[in-house]
């Protein structure tokens, strides 16, 4: 849990309460001034209702120069950000053709293969001249091509199940692969910080949701308990099914999942896992399997793997990868079953049986080909960026014939560690735990928003601010993600901005030194 | 015993006027007479206090020990993570190159109705191009959402290009063309909002319609009675329906039936009983009308009189991705309300780059448009002599959908009829048509049918050869069924 200072508290929730009363009184007058013009809309309500789009016209566009930054070259360690200008009190703003080269610390390029690579790129344009961009069509049409089915082997072999199925979009992935598993009666037990997507999946499925305190295993065994002896509200009924969804790396906490102890906890309680792992794959474990391989969890233990290329791999689309599932209800497994008990018995070996259970373990991925709506209507993955991931996978194993893969691994984790300590140790308050290549920097109050975001772009470091929508109200923060394509003195120009804009904007609120009074006095100076 | 009773009655009335008759009861205070009431008061007053004091009564409480708890749940035997599948699930075929007109499947060349390829741009030369010199500028992927330093210049571009297109003020471009709507509607319909939609429209605007969690109301597939019908009924019946926001959420090309929505009356309807409302171009973006600007054009239609335009570039536009255009309030909203364009990682730059090239392409080549149009006309007179299947979709939609003329009452066994169909026209005449396969989770109920995408780049040659197969195979396969 965040602690946050009670000072800080204040000052934020008063920064908060003046933006809103300024808010309400120019939307009073706004009122008043459409009011008196004629009405072009009689009898339609508003299409945004008053309130709901209050965050964003009265706060968000005031510093909305710190979003959205356009580039206009590859997001690797160094990118060239656009320069934009508004005319209308950051209302609208316009792109000039001036841009300033940056220090990259704001994209997901854990492994830095968002940039040319000398291995991939040619395998992608080959690609694209053989297949073209794209398939136009679901990958139950037209859409299979022999490229999609060696990808699926790939992430599968790679993520240590037996057998993957892939998906155009991350988001995709998850919002319609929960409506496929759970249904009426089924329970999802969500951790509360898990990503849009899978709240969205989880709503679209229309199983009950529960939520349980960020990454503690005592309290998901406290909800389980109480769940599976009351069952289903109202009726009581035992629940169909629990699942438990994670995320491997927290995207806005940078925190690893507490994953052996929530393991331990489902296997008690027969709940399903389900483990997201978009920013962990690729970017964490000695060989970038995730945080499966970081923290020695046998991936059979986890029923449903997911993950995104969109980071570590540079590319686009997500994954699910299929674990065993014992259905024996199923008559083509029973035939198959009955098939490999012939089988084995003839052949009296170890073998054939470990045969069959794989055949077993197909099922789910075969199912979710069978229905799952992404994989019916949704165009499959453009061929390019799925010989991106082959490529990348491949270096990252070391099949490509060189070492870099491992190279890369090292890099981002020593990298990440540095950043993480030096940060520290200049008494910034970094979430997330370490070998975690994300981790972000508490900021708090409103005006330190912008306040931190422009003064480092001034320096020529670009850093990712994140504010409400995305995190709570009062935790506000600025997120670094490390790439293994930084080097040394990139990185320690980038400690160099951020110690400096720190002490301008004073954030850091941990005591490096005794200077913590003065630097709160002075937070509340700059609201 | 009544005796006693009496007795007792007797003592307590002398007890009681002899309080009353006491001094002190007659006592004046500020010249009112007080009398007994002070003694009744004060009583009532105690036994009030008295009663507050008391505990409530609350049947007794006994929680589940942890050893029951425990039971509990050593006893509860979960179902299977996923219900069991009685069939072999359809393994497609599999493309061994480019998804283009011809296609090879298993080292044979086929003729390819399964890719929505309307312009027959994949595979074109300028296309490829412009890929692969954004490849090498920017890379594959984006690495980052739209917010953060994932904006790359050709995402604002193509943005910029589709508005000026379309005649709109702007537009948004998502990710992925299924994530478009089921990201929109739930940006701009909230609970306690009414929506009426069309009863044939795709997963995808169903999911959107889930997630909103609005009132929605379907009408009959296509039918502008129906329509009517449903719109006069809310808007009779529900006296708040000025407050709330209101839609029609319609498909301009239907993906499940083929049937191309009559605008101009949704238009006059949705004026009349004001109504917003949501078109998904998907599958007439670059097909309908005479420069390809999609349903409005067809149906003369000034674009903003639509509220909201949803499109999949995945289609006519050959790569991938969706967007979203329409008055600039409406896109500025979902820039940061909009969950899949907030929370996803955004286009590859090289696919915006592709799409941008694929408009450029429809413009400089109008000829594109008129080869398609000849191509339907050719695939349609030849396809309406098919024995035992019927096309139900319209005349000019890119999409030729044929369904069973006698249907055998389960939509099981008729998507295996014409599963066979399917296969044996691959097989034997190497002509690549697919059947509508629907998830269990599809609420769509309208026929299934063979669906052939027709695209500009199929010759004359290659649509009488795939009429006359299914003419031949269907004879066959329907033959001892009809």
């Amino acid at each position: 849990m965040i602690a946050i200072p009670y000072l800080t508290a204040l000052t934020t929730y008063f920064s908060y309460g003046l933006l809103f009363a300024f808010g309400q009184f120019r939307d009073f007058f706004r009122k008043l001034i459409d009011w008196s013009k004629a009405n072009t809309l009689q009898g339609y309500a508003p299409i945004c209702l008053g309130l709901e789009d209050f965050y964003i016209r009265r706060l968000y566009l005031r510093i909305q120069d710190c979003f959205g930054r356009p580039i206009s070259s590859a997001p690797d360690a160094w990118f060239d950000v656009v320069e934009r200008y508004s005319n209308d009190n950051n209302k609208t703003l316009k792109r000039t053709t001036k841009v300033s080269r940056c220090l990259n610390l704001g994209s997901y390029n854990y492994l830095g293969f968002a940039a040319a690579d000398e291995y991939c790129t040619p395998r992608v344009i080959e690609t694209l001249k053989k297949y073209s961009p794209s398939t136009c069509s679901s990958r139950v049409d037209g859409g299979t091509t022999v490229l999609h089915n060696e990808l699926e082997k790939y992430v599968a072999s790679f993520v240590r199940k037996p057998a993957a199925i892939v998906f155009g979009m991350g988001y995709v992935t998850n919002s319609a692969i929960l409506p496929v598993l759970m249904g009426k009666g089924c329970l999802i037990i969500s951790d509360s910080l898990n990503h849009n997507s899978i709240v969205n999946g989880a709503r679209g499925s229309g199983a009950t949701i529960r939520v349980f305190q960020h990454n503690i295993p005592s309290h998901l065994e406290e909800v389980l308990r109480e769940q599976i002896a009351d069952g289903q509200p109202r009726t009581h009924r035992p629940w169909k099914k629990i699942i438990v969804i994670v995320e491997g790396i927290y995207s806005m906490e940078g925190e690893l999942c507490k994953l052996p102890e929530i393991i331990a906890v489902c296997k008690k309680y027969k709940a399903y896992t389900y483990l997201d792992e978009a920013h962990s794959i690729g970017a964490v474990g000695k060989t970038g399997r995730g945080v499966c391989e970081l923290l020695g969890v046998d991936t059979a233990d986890i029923d449903i793997m997911m993950g995104t290329f969109t980071k570590s791999f540079g590319s686009c689309g997500g994954y699910i990868a299929g674990s065993e599932v014992n259905n024996l209800n199923s008559p083509l497994i029973i035939r198959k079953i009955s098939y490999w008990k012939t089988y084995a018995l003839k052949a009296q070996s170890q073998r054939s049986k470990g045969r069959c259970d794989i055949h077993l373990a197909i099922d789910l991925i075969k199912y979710l080909k069978y229905t799952c709506p992404a994989h019916l209507y949704a165009t499959s993955v453009s061929p390019p960026a799925a010989q991106q991931i082959i490529s990348s996978i491949r270096v990252i194993l070391g099949e490509d014939g060189s070492n870099r893969g491992a190279q890369k691994l090292a890099k981002i984790r020593e990298n990440s560690n540095f950043f993480r300590s030096e940060l520290q140790k200049m008494g910034f308050e970094v979430l997330g735990d370490n070998d975690s290549p994300v981790m972000p920097i508490m900021l708090y109050n409103p005006a330190k928003i912008p306040a931190f975001s422009r003064e480092c772009l001034k320096h020529n470091v670009a850093v990712v601010t994140v504010a409400f929508p995305a995190t709570p109200l009062l935790l506000a923060r600025a997120r670094i993600c490390i790439s293994a394509s930084h080097s040394r003195e990139d990185l320690v120009k980038a400690l160099q901005v951020i110690s400096k804009v720190g002490d301008l904007v004073g954030i850091k609120y941990f005591p490096a030194e005794p200077l913590k009074q003065h630097q709160d006095g002075k937070a509340v100076k700059f609201d | 015993m009544a005796e006693a009773v009496m007795n007792f009655v007797n003592t307590t009335l002398d007890w009681v006027t002899g309080a009353l008759d006491m001094p002190s009861a007659r006592a004046q205070v500020f010249g009112f007479q007080i009398g007994g009431h002070l003694f009744i008061e004060v009583f009532l007053l105690v036994v009030i206090l008295f009663l507050l004091s008391q505990k409530s009564y609350k049947p007794p409480k006994r929680p589940l020990t942890n050893k029951e708890i425990d039971e509990l749940c050593d006893e509860w035997v979960p179902e299977p993570l996923i219900p069991s599948l009685n069939e072999e699930p359809y393994a497609p075929p599999v493309l061994e190159s480019a998804a283009g007109p011809h296609t090879v499947i298993n080292g044979k060349e086929v003729v390819n109705f399964s890719s929505a390829n309307y312009l027959g741009l994949i595979g074109h030369k300028k296309l490829l191009d412009s890929c692969s010199s954004a490849l090498d500028k920017y890379g594959v992927g984006s690495c980052g959402p739209r917010g953060f330093y994932g904006t790359i210049d050709v995402h604002l571009d193509f943005e910029a290009r589709i508005a000026k297109f379309l005649g709109t003020p702007d537009s948004i471009l998502y990710p992925f063309g299924f994530s478009t709507m089921f990201s929109a509607i739930p940006a701009f319909s909230k609970k306690g909002d009414i929506i009426v939609a069309d009863e044939g429209v795709h997963w995808a605007i169903q999911n959107g319609l889930y997630l909103s969690r609005s009132t929605v109301v379907y009408f009959k597939h296509n039918d502008m009675k129906s329509l009517r019908e449903t719109l006069e009924n809310i808007t009779s019946k529900n006296k708040r329906v000025d407050k709330l926001r209101r839609y029609i959420v319609v498909e301009a090309v239907y993906q499940n039936s083929g049937q191309i929505a009559p605008l101009d009356e949704i238009i006059k309807l949705k004026e009349k009983y004001k109504f917003r409302v949501l078109l998904d171009e998907s599958n007439s973006f670059g097909v309908l009308g005479k420069s390809g600007r999609g349903l409005t054009e067809y149906s003369g239609v000034p674009i903003e009189k639509l509220d909201i335009v949803t499109a999949d570039m995945g289609h006519a536009l050959a790569a991938e991705g969706g967007f979203c255009t329409g008055s600039t309030r409406v896109i500025d909203h979902q820039r940061l309300s909009s969950s899949g364009y907030v929370f996803s990682a955004s286009l590859p730059p090289y696919l915006a780059s592709a799409a941008i090239t694929a408009i450029d392409i429809l413009e400089e080549n109008p000829e594109l448009l008129s080869k398609l149009k000849n191509n339907l006309s050719v695939l349609w007179k030849e396809l309406s002599k098919v024995p035992g299947l019927k096309i139900t979709s319209n005349k000019e939609s890119p999409i030729v959908y044929l369904k069973l003329e006698k249907s055998t009452g389960s939509q099981k066994d008729d998507l295996c009829l014409l599963e066979k169909i399917a296969q044996r026209v691959l097989e034997e005449d190497s002509v690549f048509v697919v059947v509508s396969h629907r998830s269990t989770l599809d609420k769509c109920r309208l026929p299934v049918g063979i669906r052939l995408f027709v695209s500009a780049g199929h010759s004359e040659y290659d649509l009488r050869r795939a009429s006359e197969s299914l003419k031949r195979v269907s004879a066959q396969v329907l033959g001892g069924h009809n």
